[in-house]
């Protein structure tokens, strides 16, 4: 899941600086899991937001909030397109995905972002979530036993360690796992080691953002004659 | 000029706090009665959205007052509770309010004098803080109710809608 945090509530008031009224919309699925983003955070930082605003004597501005089942998803959008345009400003407390998408709904209405969007991951523990894949577009786990260097090796070495591998840990930060360490212990659990023993190619980073943004396209799910977009 | 009397909203848990209040009321304790007292099933039910509708509305000061620790009929509600206080006091200085206006307090069902001291505690530091910024010039009682009355019906089961849109 796409996992976020949430911005300070000065920063979030400062956003809305020269607006009078403003919608937060929430998102119902990743940023929903990861506390960041759904009904009740969206709601907390409403009250947040209108309360920082009467301190700052800008009272005035109605904060409003509501949550859409997805931001990523157009079809999602209907609801609120009737309300879109009471407002002068929205603020999506969705990832980057949902900003922009609220962006090109509603092209003449101000969209900020309300979180920071930080990384693909998963729950690590109650409340804790790491980052696990860079969406580099061409998947190489099945060469480092399930374990991608390219999101958890500080240097993204695809022929790792490098030296500053230390009882199992990275050099850059306490607590963080040398990920050439996990690749090795799991190769050897699996028995699959010989393959780490061979020297990775280098990776082709153009099906990568240095690429360009990216686009999937599956012809067979397209409306005929209306072309992608459709 | 009438004298500042903080208004106080009480979060407490039906097994503990709540008979704890009921103690103290029936030794005869006298504290402030500027107090609501919100029960709920657990103290593990709040959400930090609880307290920061609280403030809105005009209150002065929260507490929420759960079972020992230790001693919760749901095993951890209670320290699920304290994190979330803890997360509404960062909230709280986000905003620029002051974050010793909600905290949590632990006891138990047998003691109602210690209910009626935590109620005086909040209430002296209350004053000494002075109103919050978000009093309505009407009065915070009206908007208090109105919630209360709100949250009372959403833990009978009744539909509530506490966002707005």
């Amino acid at each position: 899941m796409i996992v976020a945090n949430r911005k300070h509530v000065q920063e979030l008031c400062n956003m809305f600086k020269g607006h009078k009224r403003v919608l937060l919309v929430g998102c119902g699925t990743c940023v929903t899991v990861c506390l960041a983003g759904g009904e009740r955070e969206t709601g907390i930082l409403g009250s947040a937001v209108r309360m920082a605003l009467k301190l700052a004597g800008r009272g005035e501005v109605v904060v409003n909030e509501c949550t859409i089942e997805r931001q990523c998803d157009d079809a999602f959008f209907d609801p609120l397109a009737a309300h879109g345009a009471e407002y002068d400003a929205i603020c999506s407390f969705g990832c980057g995905v949902g900003v922009q998408a609220l962006a090109e709904r509603f092209p003449d209405i101000s969209v900020y972002p309300g979180l920071n969007t930080q990384f693909m991951g998963l729950l690590e523990s109650q409340g804790v979530w790491t980052e696990k894949c860079s969406g580099c577009g061409n998947c190489r786990l099945g060469e480092f036993a399930g374990i991608c260097p390219i999101t958890r090796c500080s240097k993204r070495l695809l022929n790792g360690p490098c030296g500053g591998s230390r009882d199992g840990q990275c050099e850059v930060r306490e607590g963080l796992d040398c990920a050439w360490q996990l690749i090795y212990d799991r190769a050897k659990a699996i028995g699959t080691l010989s393959k780490i023993e061979e020297i990775a190619l280098p990776n082709d980073w153009s099906t990568a953002l240095d690429g360009g943004t990216r686009k999937v396209v599956r012809e067979d799910q397209c409306i005929a004659g209306l072309g992608p977009k459709a | 000029m009438s004298k500042y009397e903080p208004l106080i909203l009480a979060f407490c848990c039906h097994y503990c706090a709540y008979a704890a209040a009921d103690l103290a009321g029936s030794m005869r304790l006298q504290y402030p009665n500027n107090v609501r007292v919100l029960k709920l099933p657990c103290t593990g039910k709040l959400e930090v959205n609880f307290i920061l509708a609280a403030f809105e509305r005009g209150v002065d000061g929260v507490f929420v007052a759960g079972c020992l620790e230790g001693g919760c009929h749901y095993l951890e509600g209670n320290l699920r509770a304290r994190r979330r206080v803890e997360r509404a006091k960062e909230i709280l200085s986000e905003i620029g309010l002051e974050p010793e206006r909600v905290d949590m307090f632990n006891l138990s069902s047998a003691q109602g004098p210690r209910f009626a001291e935590i109620v005086n505690e909040m209430t002296a530091r209350l004053t000494s803080l002075g109103p919050s910024p978000f009093r309505p010039a009407r009065g915070a009682e009206e908007p208090v109710r109105e919630m209360t009355e709100q949250a009372e019906a959403s833990l009978s089961g009744e539909n509530h809608d506490c966002c707005q849109s």
